[in-house]
């Protein structure tokens, strides 16, 4: 899978688990960025990207990432495993 | 049961018109999700749930604070959650040797908050129990001392069951039986909880609220109270009008031993007090034989309140059951294996439960126990005994009914059959019914696939098969007809099988029309019927007369230039 489909899955997994129509992903995109995307609901949305991918990322990959680029990198990494 | 994120759609819908309650959640981890969970659930069983959530750890405050909010809110159920990693917290921090008196500990401080909490509000306590954790310090050797974690969360569980005795107003919402359903690595997710401060996966939410809106539900009076069983291949496996006794499937040997246990769990439920009713397409002697004569039978007669066995609309039937019993519909449940049935029943009666039963009937109860249908907060002697009485009602009320508007639910379906002559890829299955039809069968000839093959090549028969698919799913081959010419003016029907299944559909006006117009075609002048009787084909003794032929000398006549095509809601594909 590309980066471009990665990140279009990630973009819809948002829309669905925060649900807001609105949301546009970018690389940069990060937490500052998407009023409703808070600690709780980041955990949510891990889950759904963890269903999605069928893929399981460790407690410390899921506190490190700080913008939507590492996610979908750390997607591709795993994906490339 | 709905995943975490549709329940949360839920919570953006319009609580305001429906029943409200005020529910206090007091947990020593983190609560957020569990509340929207829980407050969605309750929408969907018709609660507004007014939800005052503490911030996590603060249950010693609230509670022992007359002060606090959480009085203020004044809840009319409080559900405490004390999670066992915070007890394993406990025990991480006791000296080894200290540690037998955990469970004791922890009892004598619910008890504080059970009395504390009585004394201050009218609230009922709804509380969490602890799922079991192992920490693998002593291994096997954990069941042999008290100081082990294992022994201790364990005789917590224990001491909780006996407090429910001595408190009032105190219930056990049983979180280590979700987790036996579930598994420990689906109702915790280490990397939720390292993330949240939340000991439950997003997986279990929905199993949790579930069950706590399911003690609220009853606590507030509602609860179901009676079970409606079908009959063939749900009480006993096969079909009793076509298999006889001898044959269907119940007993210790292979799938019979599942027919028996969801026998024993029914009789359970009504030596509980739940009622049972019967309602089967059946011949009413026919479905009431393996009740009196089978020695394998778990349920009898006197164990069914109101036994409804006949070949009217199971919706119908179970306003029948309802009025005699005169309880709401949204207090019964219906269990029927046949997809078809459940749709109909579902769609014209809307507050009734009805389980979508697992295809294979193995499944049975273990799908049925993850429900938790019967939830009681409950339970005196004299619940056993209310079957007697709905029995004497049963017989008091006449079999008056309200006949919904068939032709509505008809139209509704639509249905479609494919007519075919006999071909090499349907013989086989026309030999199988033929050798297997005994109540929707007016001659019960039985042909073997070798008469099969002789008969349609001799050129003196007509063959016809049916099938009859709707927007619920396929029927697959249901009805055949095998005519026979005797002259030129004279058609006679020498076989007319059709499986009960597909009765109350129009099936039998659809079938006439395709034989009449055939013959019609082919310049005959009248069809003849004959109705030879069996045991088991009591139900089509009138069917000729009832699609309007003539008797004469002991055989149904139909003039063809008379007859008016029936109306049906079937279309041929």
């Amino acid at each position: 899978m590309d980066a471009e489909k990665i990140l279009k899955d990630v973009n819809e997994i948002f829309i669905d688990v925060l649900d807001n129509e609105d949301i546009v992903l970018t690389r940069e995109s990060s937490a500052k960025d998407i009023e409703e995307w808070d600690s709780l609901n980041h955990i949510q949305l891990v889950v759904a990207i963890e269903k999605h991918f069928k893929q399981r990322f460790t407690s410390l990959e899921i506190q490190n990432w700080k913008n939507v680029g590492e996610m979908c990198d750390a997607i591709a990494a795993k994906q490339n495993q | 049961m709905r995943t975490f994120s549709e329940l949360k759609k839920i919570l953006k819908k319009d609580f305001s018109l429906i029943e409200q309650k005020k529910v206090a959640i007091l947990g020593d981890t983190s609560t957020q999700l569990l509340y929207q969970a829980i407050r969605a659930t309750g929408y969907d069983k018709g609660y507004n749930l007014e939800v005052f959530e503490a911030d996590f750890n603060q249950i010693d405050r609230q509670i022992f604070d007359p002060s606090s909010e959480f009085y203020e809110f004044n809840p009319e159920f409080v559900i405490i959650f004390q999670s066992s990693h915070k007890l394993l917290y406990s025990y991480n921090k006791m000296n080894l040797n200290q540690s037998y008196s955990l469970a004791d500990e922890r009892i004598e401080k619910i008890k504080e908050f059970i009395h504390v909490l009585q004394v201050n509000l009218k609230a009922k306590i709804i509380y969490y129990n602890y799922p079991e954790i192992d920490d693998a310090i002593f291994g096997n050797y954990a069941n042999n001392t008290t100081l082990s974690f294992l022994y201790q969360i364990r005789k917590l569980n224990f001491e909780l069951m006996n407090l429910t005795t001595s408190q009032r107003n105190f219930y056990i919402c049983d979180l280590s039986t979700i987790q036996n359903q579930l598994g420990k690595s689906v109702m915790f997710d280490t990397s939720v909880y390292i993330n949240t401060e939340m000991v439950l996966s997003l997986d279990a939410l929905p199993v949790i609220a579930s069950r706590t809106i399911d003690l609220v539900a009853a606590l507030s009076g509602k609860f179901k109270k009676c079970l409606i069983l079908d009959l063939d291949n749900t009480t006993w496996g096969g079909i009793i009008g076509d298999d006889g006794i001898e044959n269907i499937q119940i007993g210790s040997l292979g799938i019979g031993k599942a027919f028996s246990e969801f026998q024993y769990w029914a009789k359970k439920l009504k030596q509980r007090g739940v009622i049972l009713a019967v309602c089967s397409k059946n011949t009413e002697s026919v479905a009431k034989e393996p009740f009196e004569k089978h020695p394998d039978m778990v349920l009898r007669l006197d164990d069914i309140a109101v036994f409804v066995a006949n070949w009217e609309n199971k919706a119908d039937n179970i306003r029948h059951i309802q009025q005699i019993l005169n309880i709401g519909f949204d207090s019964m449940v219906f269990l029927d294996d046949n997809p078809f049935e459940r749709n109909l029943v579902r769609e014209q009666i809307k507050d009734i439960t009805v389980p979508e039963l697992p295809e294979d009937p193995a499944d049975y109860l273990e799908y049925l126990y993850t429900l938790n249908l019967f939830e009681t907060i409950s339970f005196s002697e004299l619940d056993a005994e209310r079957t007697k009485q709905y029995q004497v009602e049963a017989q008091r009320v006449d079999l008056q009914k309200k006949i919904t508007n068939e032709d509505d639910f008809l139209k509704t379906l639509s249905m479609t059959s494919l007519v075919e002559s006999f071909t090499k890829f349907n013989i086989p299955r026309v030999a199988q019914l033929s050798q297997r039809s005994n109540q929707f069968n007016l001659r019960t000839v039985r042909y073997t696939e070798a008469d099969i093959e002789l008969l349609a090549q001799s050129g003196k028969y007509y063959t016809f098969t049916f099938t009859l698919d709707d927007k619920f799913g396929e029927n697959g081959l249901v009805c055949v007809i095998i005519l026979a010419k005797l002259d030129e003016m004279n058609l006679f029907i020498d076989t007319w099988f059709m499986s009960c299944r597909v009765l109350k559909r129009g099936m039998e006006g659809f079938v006439l029309n395709t034989i009449v117009e055939f013959a019609q075609l082919n310049k005959f002048k009248n069809i003849i019927g004959e109705y030879i009787p069996t045991p088991k084909n009591e139900m089509v003794k009138d069917h000729f007369k009832n699609l309007g032929f003539q008797e004469i000398s002991g055989k149904w006549q139909l003039e063809l230039s008379e007859y008016q095509y029936k109306n049906v809601y079937i279309t041929k594909k």
